[in-house]
């Protein structure tokens, strides 16, 4: 939680400042620093929009085009979180970002006694192609994306996508959907897994050699370092992490017969925002460098805008506190700066309430008008990369990439990703860094204001966001008459398919599809893979 | 007399998976010199009990982030007195309100420890509750 460990003597003034990466932070810098860290304008930074791309993967950033904004919504049933998509889009929100529940995200329809008090709790309940018609009734497919918040079954949430939106009169090749679908982070950090590392994977391979010929405008996998920052990964290993799963998504792809060239255009990357200032924006810069690096130099990746690492930079809920939560307000606004001056295509916030419960829509309009404000009124659109050519920033950037490398190196040694999640050496890397920064805070090493220093003793009352039975008791018997008045022949025939095609290793997603369109529920089409794949026993790292 | 270590299950009921704050009181607790046992994710109630019986620990620590606390403590009492083990300590920490840590103690929950809740305040607790059990 803490942003940088800063140590002072008695007078309070500041001896030594070490960053979350483990870069120590001189009190000046000069030419001489960039000539230290072997700084080289054309092989480091190029112009904006010239590989490597560590200015901007467009020459005129945000002059071209402003940030997008996908606030994480969804709650309750697919009619309330159909009318919040409305409010958001109303007041200028261009993206979104779908938030399931629980039950959902684990492949449990809403009326399974495992679902009991989740459902519609933490997201929108779904269980049926009826719900996602219910939920994007009148958004505009063709100019609205959607980032789809689900990983485990993934694949059955992209294929329901494209079958509501085909219903909506919208062709495949037409939309744009994200569905977040990284499996490896969520066995990181995050927890929403269902199956064995090797099926998981699959699965994710599934949608990228899908989307590669169905889906062109779709980016099937985002890369969540997000979430292993959230769990208490420093932004090094976030960023290093994030590559390495990306490595082991890239070799499953290519172990089909497809060259990287004609899939990795397809990936992009969730990254978190709070912490430090200016470790982040290094951070973002020194990504974008090395990721277009590794496509081109290790998987010969060559046309430019395959090289781009894009991304939605933003969240930052690891950074807001319960205690004196307006504050939370303040500090997302320095969060959407760092992501801003980090040079994000997309952005979210968490709002202020987001330590308590999801938030009212008071609170989400707030975390939008925030961004609004960075691009509309402080100007943040009027040149690209503005700390380029700052003796601090570009050699925190050079320090940053070295330490990616190096966390990229640790992985390497550990035999690969899939391999380090499997014996849990990263969880237990991951849960050893989040308590040494809890020691910090509680040992005030590290400081966080209202929590401790300059904590009060009242809290203030916040509205919250309150859950409401009923939605539950609506989901369930609208999931019942679905399965009451559906074409159950066609449903199940297409589940027994779907089993098949499953157990044969074949690309799962053409026959999702079908599944969907004959009103087969989330939780039968992830049974069957439940059934087929098992699921996934946790390392134990203790 | 040597003392017994304190055994202690860390579990997280349910589908929610954000274990970041189990696996950090985990760690604490054994710098703390109690002997931890981790269940993972998305355990049942009686997955947990039935852990806690093979385990034979002192104290059970539920991590909850849901909201569901109230009726996941409700649940787990009840498994325990079915099984005669309602001597062993349960606390919670999580994402609780405020005005739901008297009712979680008027259930019979022994501690509950918010998001935020001091490393000391919490190893303290558990010594001092097993203290008074073992009277």
């Amino acid at each position: 939680m803490g942003v940088a460990k800063y140590i002072k003597n008695e007078k309070d003034a500041i001896e030594e400042v070490i960053y979350q990466s483990g870069i120590k932070v001189k009190p000046s810098y000069g030419p001489d620093d960039l000539k230290e860290v072997g700084f080289d304008y054309e092989k480091d930074l190029a112009d904006p929009g010239q590989y490597p791309f560590t200015r901007s993967i467009h020459p005129q950033g945000y002059r071209s085009r402003a940030w997008t904004t996908r606030q994480y919504t969804g709650f309750g049933t697919p009619a309330e979180t159909n009318g919040r998509f409305k409010m958001m889009i109303a007041h200028g929100q261009n993206g979104l970002n779908v938030a399931f529940d629980l039950p959902t995200q684990m492949g449990l329809d809403s009326d399974d006694p495992k679902a009991k008090g989740e459902v519609g709790r933490v997201g929108m309940a779904v269980d049926s192609l009826k719900d996602f018609e219910i939920a994007f009734k009148d958004i505009p497919f063709d100019r609205i994306g959607a980032g789809l918040t689900i990983n485990a079954n993934a694949t059955v949430m992209l294929a329901m996508y494209q079958a509501v939106a085909k219903k909506y009169g919208y062709p495949k090749e037409k939309i744009s959907a994200t569905p977040q679908n990284d499996i490896l982070k969520e066995m990181i950090g995050r927890g929403a897994w269902i199956f064995p590392v090797e099926h998981g994977v699959r699965l994710v391979g599934d949608s990228i050699e899908y989307a590669v010929k169905e889906l062109p405008r779709c980016s099937p996998v985002s890369l969540c370092g997000y979430h292993i920052r959230e769990s208490g990964a420093t932004p090094a290993q976030e960023i290093g992490y994030s590559f390495e799963i990306a490595r082991a998504y890239i070799e499953n792809v290519v172990a089909r017969g497809l060259k990287p060239e004609e899939f990795v255009g397809g990936f992009s990357f969730n990254l978190n925002v709070y912490g430090n200032l200016w470790e982040q924006v290094a951070k973002f810069r020194a990504a974008r460098k090395l990721w277009a690096q590794m496509l081109k130099e290790e998987y010969g990746v060559t046309e430019p805008k395959k090289l781009f690492l894009r991304g939605l930079f933003g969240g930052g809920g690891s950074g807001l506190t319960k205690a004196q939560p307006e504050n939370n307000i303040i500090r997302s606004s320095y969060y959407a700066l760092a992501a801003a001056l980090g040079g994000a295509q997309t952005t979210a916030l968490c709002s202020f309430d987001e330590a308590f419960t999801i938030p009212t829509p008071r609170a989400a309009l707030l975390s939008l008008r925030t961004l609004e404000i960075l691009m509309d009124e402080v100007g943040l659109r009027d040149t690209v990369d503005p700390l380029a050519g700052s003796y601090f920033i570009e050699t925190l950037t050079k320090q940053m990439e070295a330490k990616i490398r190096e966390e990229m190196q640790k992985i390497k040694d550990l035999g690969g990703m899939i391999n380090a999640v499997s014996t849990g050496a990263i969880q237990s890397e991951v849960a050893n860094q989040a308590y040494t920064f809890e020691k910090g805070m509680q040992n005030n090493e590290l400081i966080k204001v209202g929590v401790n220093k300059y904590a009060e003793e009242e809290e203030p009352e916040v509205e919250l966001h309150e859950y409401n039975e009923t939605w539950a008791e609506d989901q369930i018997a609208s999931v019942q008459e679905v399965r009451r008045t559906r074409n159950n022949r066609d449903a199940v025939r297409c589940l027994q398919k779907l089993e098949q095609i499953t157990r044969d290793g074949l690309n799962v997603m053409p026959c999702l599809v079908e599944c969907c369109e004959a009103y087969a529920t989330v939780g039968e089409m992830t049974g069957v893979f439940r059934e087929v794949f098992g699921e996934w026993r946790e390392p134990n790292i203790f | 007399m040597t003392q017994k270590k304190i055994r202690v299950l860390l579990a997280k009921p349910d589908l929610d998976g954000h274990d970041r704050g189990a696996k950090v009181v985990a760690l604490a607790l054994r710098d703390a010199g109690m002997e931890i046992t981790y269940t993972g994710l998305h355990n049942s109630i009686d997955q947990i009990v039935n852990a806690a019986i093979q385990e034979d620990v002192d104290v059970i620590g539920l991590s909850i982030m849901t909201g569901a606390h109230l009726s996941i403590a409700k649940t787990l009492l009840h498994r325990l007195k079915r099984e005669s083990i309602e001597d062993m300590c349960v606390i919670i920490g999580g994402v609780i309100p405020k005005q739901d840590i008297p009712k979680l103690e008027a259930l019979g929950i022994d501690g509950v420890f918010p998001g935020g809740a001091q490393f000391d305040e919490i190893t303290t607790s558990i010594k001092k509750m097993i203290a008074e059990r073992g009277e």
